[in-house]
């Protein structure tokens, strides 16, 4: 691989990685709210 | 034969994939077709390295037909059965599409600037393509935040995804009929000849935008769900 | 036959208010006039009579534009469209007749148009006038439909260009090749084609546009 396709390769690889992670973040916290919402809705009948 | 596909459109709760499953599944999906994508995939013969964004750019392309076909059958679905969630997930998959659809032209553009040295070409169909459904789905939006939140939204906006859906091979037969016109075919590109790794990476990468897709799909959904949810407890 | 009685009485009564105000088919020939004047100056000097013919395309989609803005107004300004969902007709008998009125005065406006068009640009022949024709279909097919919709919502005429311009496209596409190609043929039937399936769908989905 020449350093143009290295640095090409790095970016794909840095900016997939940086938003799937963000992701997984994301998800993780709307799994929490979800289950909180569940518990207010109970709560209020 | 008609029982049978009023069975599917009836709302059945599939196995709910829990979300965060999905975020990882995509996570690991997508690294192992950026792995094959930059380090097991051969140089292309004819284009070397740069021919390596198609692996995206087809992918993404197919994930946002799918998208988009996912939206009018919502949308089907809500104008058919009046299932009350079929709305917001038909906005939501067309929303997607149009990301991936923007990705589409982002990829085209760029492929199109390394092979031939502009950033736009007109004879690309799959590009003119997208560049009319770009423009179809964004006057979607335009029209759905035009009218007030309520009944005639949800029917126009899924009317309109109805009518997008169909668009989209009558577009591509009058682009193809366009070429015939305007552009005596001028540039030609050598497909890939799917050979070993080629389809097993293409696969990979179709595989990981489609679940990828549907995981910011789901995403919006459940934020824009939590948040109506969230509304009526506050009045409530 | 029910269904043909009402559409012909809707479309009448589309015509017959037109014969009195005698507003947009007026606003549509001067508009298509002028157009064919401003292209003149637009198109550089020894410009070919292909280009001459893809701005005959764009005079027709935006003269058509200009009625189809105006279809449903009377309907929106008098409320007149909950009356007509309250009767007792297919609702998409409504589409079908506002349609037709709006075909009757886009052909209206292109008897004077194309015969102007001939004399400031070159001739117009039968694949021309038979794409002409079938490109209308679809036009006002499509145009009313949204129209419709257009109408209901808070922007209303900036909206309706936007989402009938890519619909537009498959039409303009079928009409450039039918006036230029060596074949026509192809474009003739790829008009047929796209008029049939757009007036279906518009015709099975405009009941969700007018319902509440």
């Amino acid at each position: 691989m020449t350093t143009a396709e290295k640095y090409v390769t790095g970016a794909y690889c840095a900016v997939f990685a940086v938003v799937l992670v963000y992701v997984v973040i994301i998800a993780l916290k709307l799994q929490r709210l979800e289950r909180e919402v569940d518990e207010l809705e109970k709560k209020s009948g | 034969m008609i029982a049978a596909w009023a069975q599917l459109a009836t709302v059945r709760r599939l196995p709910r994939i829990s979300l965060p499953a999905l975020a990882v599944s995509s996570l690991v999906l997508v690294t192992l077709a950026l792995a094959l994508i930059f380090f097991v995939v051969p140089n292309d013969a004819n284009q070397g390295f740069s021919q390596r964004i198609f692996y995206f750019h087809v992918s993404i392309a197919i994930t946002a037909y799918a998208c988009f076909i996912g939206g009018a059958w919502k949308a089907l679905v809500h104008l058919w059965k009046h299932d009350p969630r079929a709305d917001l997930e038909s906005y939501v998959a067309v929303h997607q599409g149009v990301i991936f659809g923007v990705l589409v032209l982002v990829t085209g553009s760029i492929w199109a600037k390394i092979s031939w040295g502009h950033w736009w070409l007109w004879s690309e169909d799959q590009l003119v393509l997208f560049l009319v459904l770009f423009l179809f789905y964004a006057a979607y939006f335009m029209l759905r935040f035009s009218v007030d939140p309520g009944p005639q939204q949800a029917n126009f906006s899924a009317v309109y995804a109805l009518f997008g859906v169909v668009l989209i091979p009558v577009s591509f037969a009058a682009i193809r009929l366009a070429k015939g016109l305007i552009h005596p075919v001028v540039f030609t590109r050598h497909g890939p000849n799917f050979g070993g790794w080629i389809l097993v990476t293409y696969c990979v990468a179709q595989a990981a935008m489609l679940v990828f897709a549907y995981t910011l799909y789901r995403v919006e959904l459940s934020g824009k769900r939590i948040d109506a949810r969230l509304r009526e407890l506050r009045i409530a | 036959m029910n269904y043909l009685a009402d559409v012909r009485t809707l479309a009448r009564k589309d015509l017959l208010l037109e014969l009195r105000a005698r507003d947009t088919l007026p606003a549509m020939l001067l508009f298509v006039v002028a157009t064919f004047v401003v292209f003149h100056f637009t198109l550089p000097a020894h410009s070919s009579d292909l280009a001459a013919s893809g701005l005959l395309w764009v005079a027709i989609l935006f003269t058509a534009l200009l009625g189809l803005g105006r279809a449903f107004v009377p309907e929106r300004e008098q409320r007149t469209l909950d009356g007509l969902v309250l009767a007792p007709c297919d609702r998409s008998a409504i589409w079908l007749a506002k349609s037709l009125a709006t075909l009757a005065f886009l052909v209206a406006a292109e008897i004077v148009a194309l015969p102007v068009f001939a004399l400031f640009f070159h001739g117009v022949g039968a694949a021309t006038i038979g794409g002409v024709a079938l490109a209308d279909v679809g036009i006002c097919a499509v145009g009313t439909f949204l129209g419709a919709m257009a109408v209901a919502t808070r922007a209303r005429d900036l909206l309706l260009p936007l989402l009938f311009l890519p619909l537009a496209i498959p039409i303009v596409v079928g009409g450039i090749g039918a006036s230029t190609a060596a074949s026509p043929g192809r474009y003739l039937g790829f008009l047929v084609l796209y008029d049939a399936l757009f007036a279906l769908l518009c015709w099975a989905s405009f009941e969700y546009v007018v319902a509440e």
